[in-house]
């Protein structure tokens, strides 16, 4: 099964019922699977006619209780950003997936670039398997949190055909969504209201903007203390950890066997939530080495919160770079074992 | 407009509250009063939701005892999308300014008429960014003076106002089109029939339905307050002219 396929079954799995995109590569995959499949799910998908449409019809059918989603690559998550940050503070359940052509979507997911004291949940997967398990739990921390999460996949996964069979997971419980428009409240004097201004009806006023608003930071505060998820490989006596997130982490952890077959002590940290960044396991991860070496594709964005986190920001080496495929679907040719082994070598010895 | 006298002073039964901020002669309370009329009549009123967008009317959404979303600037048609698919018995109405819908949200208009989405949207077209302070829209009729056309719209200079139910009355999707108004209580009345029209249709399930109201806003207008309604007489509807445009044969 093709990797967007196995994401459109995790999520139908999961409860979705309403979805809308555009087609963009490497999204394209996921939105034809959706409309073939959403509507014998009884749910719907529309081939909407800009990622703006897309991205705000999402909101309305998340504003009746359905689980509801969208998705392109980051181009066309760079149109959504109004949307996703009105999801963000009006607080309605919204999951995104970014199938990016690279790695250069890190601070747009990490950072938005709507407006307003808000952040996004992201899970980065590392391959098609942990895809279909972070589907599931995004939908499940987007009614549990009231709020927009992000998926950060990329070609790899949305392309990689594995032999695997999406099943609903159990995660829990999620609140009861009495927040839910269906219209049934009309003409009762307790009709409901969903606006970022929070401001209410006159019978059933609400607490307004400025604490609304502190009331939205508050929760992300909160989120952050408790959602932050990553991988780590070897790190306790390692005298260089690598740190990458996505499906480029499966060339770290190849080259870390490699060079640890070899008796170099070399370990791998892998944030798999990008936001909330697990900051405090990196520090301890990082609290013992002489190298934190950041391997991402891109200018160095990651870095940055490498940088906040590490226990020695002096011991951080950038090793990655811009590297896409010339179809600029992909990541390019840095995006190889031998020379990341050749980099991590290099450290090891300037760390010597 | 010299001889006023007050014939009646009452609240729709779905406004929780009479006490909106807007200025006095505003034509969007006189508007909004005939839908809620018609919401209540149909007796649909606890099967509604409201979409609404950002000008001046939103603040008789946050007054009126109906389900309400606030959305986006300009992308209410597409965020009612999305309710009218998950709740296809609700009644959808979607609540825009003529800067909302025609200068902000255009595309968003168009294509869910394209998709004959069984939704109603309601366009409060007074031709100026109202909550803005009288500020230029896409619908500014020409030789309309905001503040940003001092000298009034100009085609040489600021191109031609774009009428949206003119180009909603060419789409397949679109099953009824009108343009009303309320500055007379005749064209009160006549307005009200349109909107009571367009949800008749939409609960019997027929495509796009659509409703332009033309409405005074003597504030963004920079004319006296009483002067109002003759000022849109003369220029808004004298541009766009009022009536049925598409409706379904009988």
């Amino acid at each position: 099964m093709q990797g967007s396929e196995a994401i459109a079954d995790a999520a139908i799995a999961a409860g979705c019922r309403f979805f809308a995109g555009y087609p963009m590569l490497p999204f394209t995959e996921l939105l034809e699977h959706m409309s073939r499949k959403l509507p014998a799910a009884g749910g719907v998908c529309i081939n909407a006619d800009t990622e703006i449409e897309a991205v705000n019809m999402a909101l309305g059918a998340a504003a009746t209780g359905a689980r509801a989603a969208t998705g392109s690559c980051g181009q066309g998550i760079a149109l959504m950003q109004e949307a996703i940050a009105e999801a963000a503070l009006n607080e309605l359940p919204l999951v995104v997936f970014n199938m990016a052509r690279g790695q250069q979507d890190y601070f747009q997911a990490t950072r938005g670039g709507g407006w307003g004291d808000y952040r996004t949940i992201t899970y980065a997967p590392k391959d098609v398997p942990e895809a279909i398990d972070h589907t599931q739990r995004l939908f499940h921390l987007a009614d549990v949190h009231r709020a927009p999460v992000l998926m950060y996949g990329d070609y790899v996964i949305a392309h990689t055909h594995v032999g695997v069979e999406p099943v609903t997971t159990d995660l829990g419980p999620v609140p009861a969504k009495d927040w839910a428009l269906d219209g049934s409240m009309g003409g009762t004097g307790r009709a409901r209201e969903i606006w970022t201004w929070a401001r209410g009806k006159p019978n059933t006023p609400g607490v307004g903007p400025d604490q609304h608003w502190k009331d939205v930071a508050a929760k992300f505060a909160a989120i952050e203390e408790s959602e932050a998820r990553w991988e780590q490989r070897l790190v306790e006596d390692a005298e260089v950890v690598v740190v990458s997130f996505g499906t480029t982490a499966t060339v770290v952890d190849y080259v870390v066997d490699e060079l640890r077959a070899d008796g170099r002590r070399v370990g791998s940290f892998r944030p798999v939530t990008l936001w909330p960044f697990p900051g405090s396991a990196l520090e301890a991860a990082t609290r013992a080495c002489r190298r934190i070496l950041v391997y991402e594709l891109n200018a160095g964005q990651m870095l940055d919160d490498v940088r906040i986190h590490a226990a020695d920001r002096r011991a951080i080496r950038f090793i990655g770079g811009v590297s896409q495929d010339s179809s600029g679907m992909r990541q390019g040719d840095l995006l190889d074992a031998a020379e990341l082994r050749t980099r991590v070598l290099h450290a090891l010895e300037e760390a010597a | 407009m010299t001889d006023m006298r007050l014939i009646a002073a009452s609240s729709p039964a779905l406004m929780q509250s009479p006490d909106h901020e807007l200025c006095p002669g505003c034509g969007h309370p006189v508007a909004w009063r005939q839908v809620l009329e018609v919401i209540e009549e149909l007796g649909v009123a606890d099967r509604t939701i409201i979409v609404v967008g950002h000008g001046c009317y939103t603040q008789m959404m946050r007054l009126s005892d109906l389900d309400s979303l606030q959305c986006l600037h300009g992308r209410g048609p597409a965020v009612a999308t999305g309710v009218k698919r998950m709740l296809p018995d609700a009644v959808v109405i979607t609540l825009s300014g003529d800067g909302d819908m025609v200068s902000e949200g255009l595309a968003e208009v168009l294509h869910a008429a394209g998709r004959a989405e069984r939704i109603t949207s309601l366009l409060f077209n007074n031709g100026v960014f109202g909550d803005t302070g009288g500020h230029m829209t896409a619908a500014t009729v020409v030789g309309q003076r905001t503040k940003t056309s001092l000298s009034g719209r100009d085609p040489e200079v600021h191109g031609y106002p774009i009428d949206v139910p003119k180009l909603l009355t060419g789409m397949d999707g679109a099953a009824y089109v009108a343009r009303g108004a309320v500055n007379t209580a005749g064209m009160a009345a006549r307005t009200k029939k349109m909107v009571r029209r367009a949800l008749e249709l939409q609960l019997a399930g027929a495509g796009f339905t659509f409703v332009e109201v033309l409405t005074m806003c003597p504030t963004g207008w920079f004319v006296a307050t009483p002067a109002g309604p003759d000022y849109l007489e003369g220029s808004m509807m004298a541009t766009y002219g009022i009536g049925e445009l598409k409706r379904p044969e009988p």
